[in-house]
């Protein structure tokens, strides 16, 4: 039987663990936009992992979600292989195929960024969460219109019993833009 | 030759978004792959569209671009000796 044990959280510049606020941006006005937003989250973590700002706005925050997450929880209790990870959102990799696009449309100054090229799939956030934290079990991304928890939980269920996943990390990571945005990460155990 | 290393150091902040590093940080003979900089393999591909796009230069292979992508000054001292 799975149980919920971890939370967190992210909409509007603010960011919830377990429903309690962890972080907020100290200049809650429209001119601070997602960028200053993510970072300051991410210095109020004492995080030290350069690989951060190479990463797309997407990969950002669910990397964030991610860390506010672990950051009162490791689990040292399970090997790599049984740690999955599923995750959703609406907007796929909208700006950065956007970018993408903008970086190749002119034939005449054709220079694609391998950079952010690398961030045209979403399924790359969780690669990024897995490597931060060693996770090498069954991972998941999907693409829906809002967050459907009970599909979400029906599919952690299933890895649950297919023996070999003892933790799942659920959530929904979206990015629109500088006002559109939430992430919600639920970690169920067995 | 000094001032092509400094303009470097700044186009390589901005192409492989390094937010937290200052040009001043960045020493020139340091290696720039396993070094403090922590580049990885896409970081070495940005290093290639930078040159292509800045300074016209092409890296022939990979080998050329092993010994190309030392350092800041080895970067410098190719496109020196290319352009």
């Amino acid at each position: 039987m799975m149980k919920f044990t971890q939370s967190c959280r992210i909409h509007e510049k603010k960011i919830y663990r377990n429903e309690a606020l962890f972080y907020s941006d100290q200049a809650l006005d429209d001119k601070t936009n997602f960028k200053t937003f993510i970072k300051g989250a991410y210095k109020y973590l004492g995080q030290s992992y350069p690989k951060f700002f190479k990463m797309d706005r997407l990969s950002k925050l669910g990397f964030i979600a991610a860390s506010v997450l672990f950051s009162d929880r490791v689990l040292s209790a399970y090997a790599p292989e049984e740690i999955a990870v599923v995750m959703a959102n609406r907007h796929s990799t909208l700006v950065t195929d956007t970018k993408h696009c903008e970086s190749i449309k002119n034939r005449e100054a054709y220079f694609p960024s391998p950079s952010v090229f690398v961030y045209t799939l979403p399924n790359i956030l969780v690669g990024e969460i897995c490597i931060r934290y060693g996770f090498k079990g069954e991972n998941a991304f999907f693409i829906s219109n809002q967050f459907d928890q009970d599909f979400m939980y029906q599919y952690a269920n299933l890895l649950f019993q297919s023996g070999e996943t003892k933790a799942c990390l659920v959530g929904w990571v979206d990015y629109k833009d500088e006002a559109d945005y939430s992430a919600i990460l639920h970690l169920l155990e067995t | 030759m000094n001032q092509l290393i400094e303009q470097l150091k700044v186009q390589i902040i901005q192409q492989l978004n390094l937010e937290d590093v200052e040009p001043q940080e960045i020493n020139e003979d340091e290696v720039l792959f396993g070094g403090d900089l922590g580049l990885d393999s896409i970081d070495a591909l940005e290093l290639i569209v930078l040159l292509e796009r800045e300074y016209g230069i092409k890296i022939k292979n990979q080998e050329e671009g092993k010994e190309v992508f030392v350092s800041v000054r080895t970067i410098a001292e190719f496109i020196d000796q290319n352009s």
